[in-house]
């Protein structure tokens, strides 16, 4: 990957949302890449609506800013809908990933999206099935590797093992790699 | 006294001559002295423990006078001791002792 | 985050900022430590306890009850001969304002890594340089960084800077908060191993504990040799002009990275310049590389050191630009315009220049400021003619 990737999260408190800008920047060390992954929140607790961002490039990434004209947005609830302007500045071809029960062509009317690529998974259910707590983070990792060439799936696992192994049980860092996996093979499209 | 250049000193104003307070004769702020009354003195060394300026004088563990080059005058020993031996007096008063003192 | 316990060299890591200084001060394993956790510093703290707790550091690690007794611990401890450090953000270095003093009059070579933040009211938790610029005058080194990488490469550096025996003047370096300190990035982080050889041992000249050399820390000094100690203050900082660089050096021989007191980007040929501290000469590089490829002649000029300010490097490198921006990320309310603004206009005055100059004033209390915006000051600077009798602007304020 050549060119400068940027990736805007968007969730509430306690969603992993963190984390998950997080994970996906460390994966791309394991190709050598450049990364930046950061959060926008102040104070906020537990169900604020919370914002972060991830730069992606091959090359050394200097600016220190957020990111304004995203190539994705990953959005964990879709409760935000309505709540949040989290489609603001998404680029032409650019691609939103929501966790939703909607089909992605409801979603882009809903919000009256005329560009971008939209993609919709059912997150919540996964994370609920899978881990058993609705923390639906490495599955929106899964849909986002579905929106988008970023990162390798194999080197996210690698990631996902190492670092979460540190603080979870073995059953856990499993529950949430089957998680991410289904995620990206049940994820749908809707492009026009 | 001559003061020294910036080049010359210690950094930090760290005093780096150790038992240099010895050069300091705080005895001048003095205004009242202590005077003993050796009669009634029993050589229990409580004035020693208590000076803040280390001006009681000791010879084999007994009391042999107060050092008036540092004696400020404060009035602690006077205070602490058990036989109330020691009286504050006037230091102008004292002094015109000395001075009669030394006349005769 | 992945805690690697071997580094090895020239293989990056992820880190965010908070951590990477963590890692920093594991490595350098200061004698005493004394920090009180406060946003967006906590997780230096918060790291920092786990490696005491751990056994990773032989630090006596003091959980005080406020930044004031944070920095007095750590000034008992330097004057004990110990390394002391402490690490704080915003309102605590506000509390620690009076106590700084005394680390630096006293000449002890402290490190305290600061994550910036804003002073409150309103209440604020995010980045600017209020609290730093609050001590400018307290007579510690400062430092200033762009990345993360930068910030772990001057907290080691900060070490051997301190306690130089041409400075013994107290360092700080920064980080900004949120932007660096609650960042990931790709950085390296040394083997434990280099870093030790690096910073050494310190041997105190003068140390409380030293009974066969018995000293005196901190006492009265009035209008008789007062004057002369503030004088040799000035003197350290005047060495550690030469000391700061010379290390950097010394750095870069040992890690490919170079530091000095500034760093010049795009600028031997540039008309347009902007000054900057901090995170956001990320961002100006990213729009100079841009405007470059139109054919614009415009440059960055980062300041590393702001204290000592390096007023001869400064002129030599902004001589002879038509227009110059400083960009300051404080503001010195009633001030005709801000810290680092006339730090840049006396440097170059002093040394017979009078470009025009402007001072914007930009990211306070975390404002985030964004490339099209650094593109705007360029734009104007084009327009600029001569001395500027208004020279201070806001940029991303709204009317």
């Amino acid at each position: 990957m050549e060119k400068l990737l940027e990736i805007r999260w968007h969730g509430r408190g306690g969603q992993g949302v963190v984390t998950a800008s997080e994970l996906l920047a460390e994966t791309a060390l394991e190709d050598g890449g450049y990364f930046q992954a950061f959060p926008d929140y102040g104070s906020e607790r537990m169900g604020a609506p919370i914002r972060a961002y991830t730069r992606i490039s091959s090359s050394p990434i200097r600016q220190h800013c957020q990111i304004s004209e995203p190539d994705a947005v990953v959005v964990f609830d879709s409760t935000l809908i309505g709540v949040v302007d989290f489609t603001e500045g998404l680029k032409d071809g650019g691609a939103l990933v929501i966790n939703t029960t909607l089909p992605p062509d409801e979603v882009r009317r809903r919000l009256g999206l005329g560009h971008g690529r939209v993609y919709t998974v059912d997150a919540t259910s996964i994370a609920l099935s899978t881990m058993k707590r609705n923390i639906p983070n490495t599955p929106m990792l899964g849909a986002l590797l579905r929106a988008i060439d970023v990162v390798k799936k194999d080197d996210l696992i690698k990631v996902i093992t190492e670092r979460m192994g540190g603080r979870m049980s073995k059953e856990m860092v499993k529950a949430n790699i089957e998680a991410m996996e289904q995620a990206f093979n049940e994820t749908r499209e809707d492009r026009i | 006294m001559t003061l020294k250049g910036w080049r010359e000193i210690p950094i930090g104003g760290l005093i780096i001559d150790a038992g240099n307070s010895k050069e300091y004769e705080t005895g001048s702020w003095r205004i009242k002295r202590p005077v003993v009354d050796m009669d009634r003195c029993s050589h229990c060394l409580i004035c020693w423990v208590y000076c803040p300026d280390s001006a009681i004088l000791v010879e084999d563990t007994r009391f042999a006078g107060i050092d008036l080059v540092y004696c400020k005058g404060c009035g602690i020993c006077a205070s602490e001791c058990p036989r109330k031996a020691i009286t504050m007096v006037d230091e102008a008063q004292a002094r015109k002792g000395d001075h009669d003192d030394h006349q005769d | 985050m992945t805690t690697r316990t071997e580094y090895v060299k020239g293989t990056p890591v992820a880190l965010d900022g908070d951590r990477a200084v963590a890692e920093a001060m594991r490595q350098v394993n200061p004698d005493v430590v004394a920090a009180y956790p406060i946003t967006p510093q906590t997780e230096i703290v918060q790291r920092f306890s786990e490696f005491v707790a751990n056994g990773e550091v032989d630090t006596e690690f003091i959980a005080v009850e406020s930044e004031h007794a944070a920095m007095s611990a750590c000034i008992g401890a330097s004057a004990a001969g110990g390394r002391a450090q402490t690490a704080t953000a915003g309102a605590g270095l506000a509390l620690m304002w009076e106590v700084t003093w005394v680390a630096a009059g006293t000449r002890l070579p402290i490190v305290m890594h600061v994550v910036n933040r804003s002073l409150s009211a309103p209440l604020n938790i995010l980045c600017d340089h209020s609290d730093s610029m609050g001590v400018r005058d307290a007579g510690w080194i400062q430092l200033y960084a762009e990345t993360i990488q930068e910030a772990y490469d001057d907290a080691i550096q900060a070490v051997r800077i301190a306690e130089h025996p041409d400075v013994m003047l107290p360092t700080m370096h920064t980080l900004d908060g949120f932007v660096l300190g609650h960042s990931l990035e790709r950085i390296e982080v040394l083997p434990d191993e280099v870093v030790r050889g690096f910073i050494g041992t310190y041997n105190p000249r003068y140390s409380l504990l030293d009974v066969d050399h018995p000293v005196t820390f901190g006492p009265n000094d009035y209008h008789d040799y007062f004057f002369e100690h503030r004088r040799q203050q000035i003197e350290g900082m005047e060495r550690a002009l030469d000391v700061i660089p010379q290390i950097g050096e010394e750095f870069g021989a040992l890690t490919g990275r170079r530091y000095g007191l500034v760093e010049g980007y795009q600028l031997d040929d540039a008309d347009f310049a902007i000054v900057a501290l901090g995170s956001i000469n990320g961002t100006v590089k990213v729009v100079v590389d841009e405007l470059r490829r139109q054919d614009r002649k415009v440059g960055l000029l980062k300041v590393r050191s702001f204290r000592p300010f390096p007023a001869d490097k400064v002129a030599q490198a902004l001589g002879g630009k038509r227009a110059i921006a400083v960009l300051d990320r404080s503001f010195s309310f009633g001030a005709q315009a801000h810290p680092l603004f006339l730090e840049v206009l006396t440097a170059l005055y002093t040394h017979g220049f009078t470009p025009g100059m402007a001072n914007y004033v930009f990211g306070l209390g975390g404002r985030d400021t964004l490339p099209w915006q650094i593109r705007q000051v360029y734009d104007d600077l084009a327009e600029l003619e001569g001395v500027v009798s208004a020279p201070v602007r806001y940029l991303t304020v709204r009317e």
